[in-house]
């Protein structure tokens, strides 16, 4: 940098050799830094390749699909696919029906998870420990297992073909998981607040609505991201539910719109099926861009202590 | 005891901790009427209709363990669909806890934009599944999928028909499975930062290389939190259906014929609701057992802190 003392001509001799020179700390550093930005540049690039495939796909005419060489840029961009799409496809109608079950498992899975999860964190009673326990190692049972009894109470109940069975079981805690995760949650808040709250004389359930909640924002916004995703890209429960068109979730409405014969809605093209997929990564993708502090936190919490 | 003192005696209920615990029982009482209506009843349920022929049309008939002889004796499909679950979760379960864990190796050395490169990893985890395997039906289709026209433009004349093919429908599979990788990352991330820097200047005084501060101090150090995502791995790899139900249904030739496929074929196409149960059973006892043996064995390798 403009040291005059320094001849030029050996200033840069001495660049050459240690350029070179991986002893030397500096270019040794240089050296593994170009290392690792390459090789996170080159497995990102893996990564993402299969998404740009999936949006250019979308935007392809139905013919230009399959090419070889492929093409990722689509001629011309074909925006007129979405419409389509849409106009072909029972969108508002899944959509409704998906948030409908978002909404109503969302809504009990938060006021009786984290009541559940207060009561588990903060009161006392006989047999805490114990129930617990059993409450952790629900966990462990797969889905699968109460699945055919279920729903053979639901069809009993006339409720097949109805969000009902998805949303109502999450009224009853919520889930293992998620009471786990808001226990996590209360065990790190300071216990003096609401020790103070009750001396007050606010009552047990009191405490846990006005002073023990309003903190808890984070780990319930976490909750809402999980669940939302958790609904969002549910395939299973819905395939098993719902079996008419018009109570379909957007996941499963589109795998039977890919085999769709009757006359109601046309089958759908490769372009179409593509943007429909690209529909309904769009908001996952998007919730998880803006609240993945939240997101972060939920993941940390019930796994680093898991 | 004179009448004049029991004013101030009240029942259990009114006492400080009478209070409490009843608080208590009634705050984890949507829990407990769940865990009885939806957990332990259903269990029981279950467990009854894996012995009997239930053909959800009548009602179900006492056959003893017919069900369960018929798995393990007479049923090819049952033994190809253990087969196949059992092959993808050995290879997918470590090599996606490898990737995942690589990555966060790769982004813990103090690597810049590291929220950037920790967005665009995870990313792939957040997609449905259901766009997954549209996505990869199309990357992986034959000749005209984006892997078949790469491989062609590269020379290869005959590219493989992924998903087409006995031989590739399951790697494939794996693949995509694999994509997701980077859903481990924030919990290892996380865990490899919270080893104290200390450790790593001791292991240097020591004289510890790079290559032994890793396996002394990184692997050890966040050891638990790899048993958790391996478990979770194992438990989910078992449960894979959305996948293998869009894009292949089993095929071709039963090659990716998962478990779960295989439950919902017998409960929901074929309606044979006691087998399916029977079937139900089978995995969570694997699934019990898989776990149980990691645990026990991990604790030679796993490192808790304060121990």
């Amino acid at each position: 940098m403009g040291n005059p003392a320094v001849d030029e001509r050996g200033s840069v001799a001495v660049q050459r050799t240690s350029i070179f020179d991986l002893q030397s700390p500096v270019v040794s550093r240089l050296f593994w830094r170009t290392v690792l930005y390459l090789l996170l540049a080159v497995g990102l690039a893996m990564f993402l390749l299969p998404m740009v495939w999936l949006v250019s796909g979308s935007l392809k005419p139905d013919g230009q699909v399959f090419t070889i060489p492929p093409t990722f840029i689509p001629r011309p961009v074909l925006w007129a696919n979405y419409p389509t799409a849409l106009a072909k496809f029972p969108f508002w109608i899944s959509l409704k029906n998906t948030m409908t079950i978002v909404v109503g498992v969302l809504v009990g899975r938060v006021l009786t998870a984290s009541l559940v999860a207060y009561s588990f964190a903060r009161l006392r009673f006989p047999g805490r420990g114990a129930l617990f326990l059993i409450v952790l190692s629900t966990m462990m049972i797969p889905y699968h297992v109460v699945l055919i009894p279920q729903y053979l109470i639901f069809r009993d109940l006339g409720w097949l073909d109805t969000p009902l069975p998805i949303i109502v079981p999450n009224w009853f805690g919520g889930g293992a998981f998620f009471i786990f995760m808001m226990r996590q949650f209360f065990m790190s808040l300071n216990k003096e607040i609401d020790e103070a709250a009750r001396i007050d004389g606010c009552g047990f359930f009191g405490t846990f609505w006005r002073v023990i909640l309003p903190q808890s924002l984070p780990a319930l916004g976490a909750l809402s991201i999980f669940t939302f995703m958790g609904e969002w890209n549910d395939f299973f429960a819905p395939l098993i539910y719902l079996n008419t068109e018009e109570k379909m979730t957007l996941a499963v409405a589109i795998r039977t719109w890919q085999f769709d014969t009757n006359l109601t809605y046309q089958a759908a093209t490769w372009p179409e099926l593509m943007v429909m997929s690209t529909i309904l990564t769009i908001p996952p993708v998007l919730v998880f861009f803006f609240l993945q502090r939240y997101f972060i936190q939920g993941v940390v919490v019930t796994g680093v202590k898991g | 005891m004179t009448t004049a003192a029991t004013p101030r005696k009240l029942p259990w209920w009114r006492t400080l901790k009478g209070r409490e615990a009843l608080a208590g029982y009634i705050g984890i009482s949507p829990w407990l009427l769940g865990f009885l209506m939806w957990g332990v009843g259903p269990m029981l349920l279950s467990a009854y209709y894996s012995l009997t022929e239930y053909s959800i049309l009548s009602d179900p008939v006492f056959r003893g363990l017919d069900n369960f002889e018929r798995m393990f004796t007479r049923d090819k499909l049952f033994a190809q669909a253990l087969r196949v679950t059992g092959v993808y979760a050995i290879v997918t379960v470590p090599l996606g806890v490898i990737v995942g864990y690589g990555l966060a190796l790769l982004l813990n050395q103090k690597a810049r934009g590291l929220s950037f490169w920790r967005t665009g990893f995870y990313l792939p985890a957040v997609v449905p599944g259901v766009a997954t395997a549209y996505l990869f039906a199309y990357v992986f289709a034959h000749e005209y999928g984006l892997a078949d026209s790469v491989l062609q433009t590269i020379g290869i004349s005959d590219p493989p028909n992924w998903f087409g093919s006995t031989k590739w429908s399951l790697p494939s599979l794996m693949v995509l499975s694999l994509w997701g990788a980077g859903g481990g990352l924030i919990l290892y991330l996380a865990s490899l930062q919270g080893v104290p820097t200390a450790l790593y200047d001791a292991a240097k005084v020591d004289g510890a290389n790079a290559w032994g501060q890793f396996w002394n101090v990184t692997i050890p150090l966040t050891s638990p939190v790899i048993l958790f995502t391996f478990i979770m791995g194992i438990i989910n790899s078992f449960q894979v259906f959305t996948s293998a139900f869009i894009i292949t249904d089993g095929g071709p030739v039963n090659s990716t014929l998962f478990y779960v496929l295989y439950l919902y074929r017998k409960g929901w196409q074929q309606l044979e609701m006691g087998y399916a149960a029977g079937l139900a059973w089978i995995l969570f006892i694997i699934i019990f057992a898989l776990t149980i043996l990691v645990l026990r064995t991990s604790s030679r390798f796993v490192h808790y802190e304060g121990e």
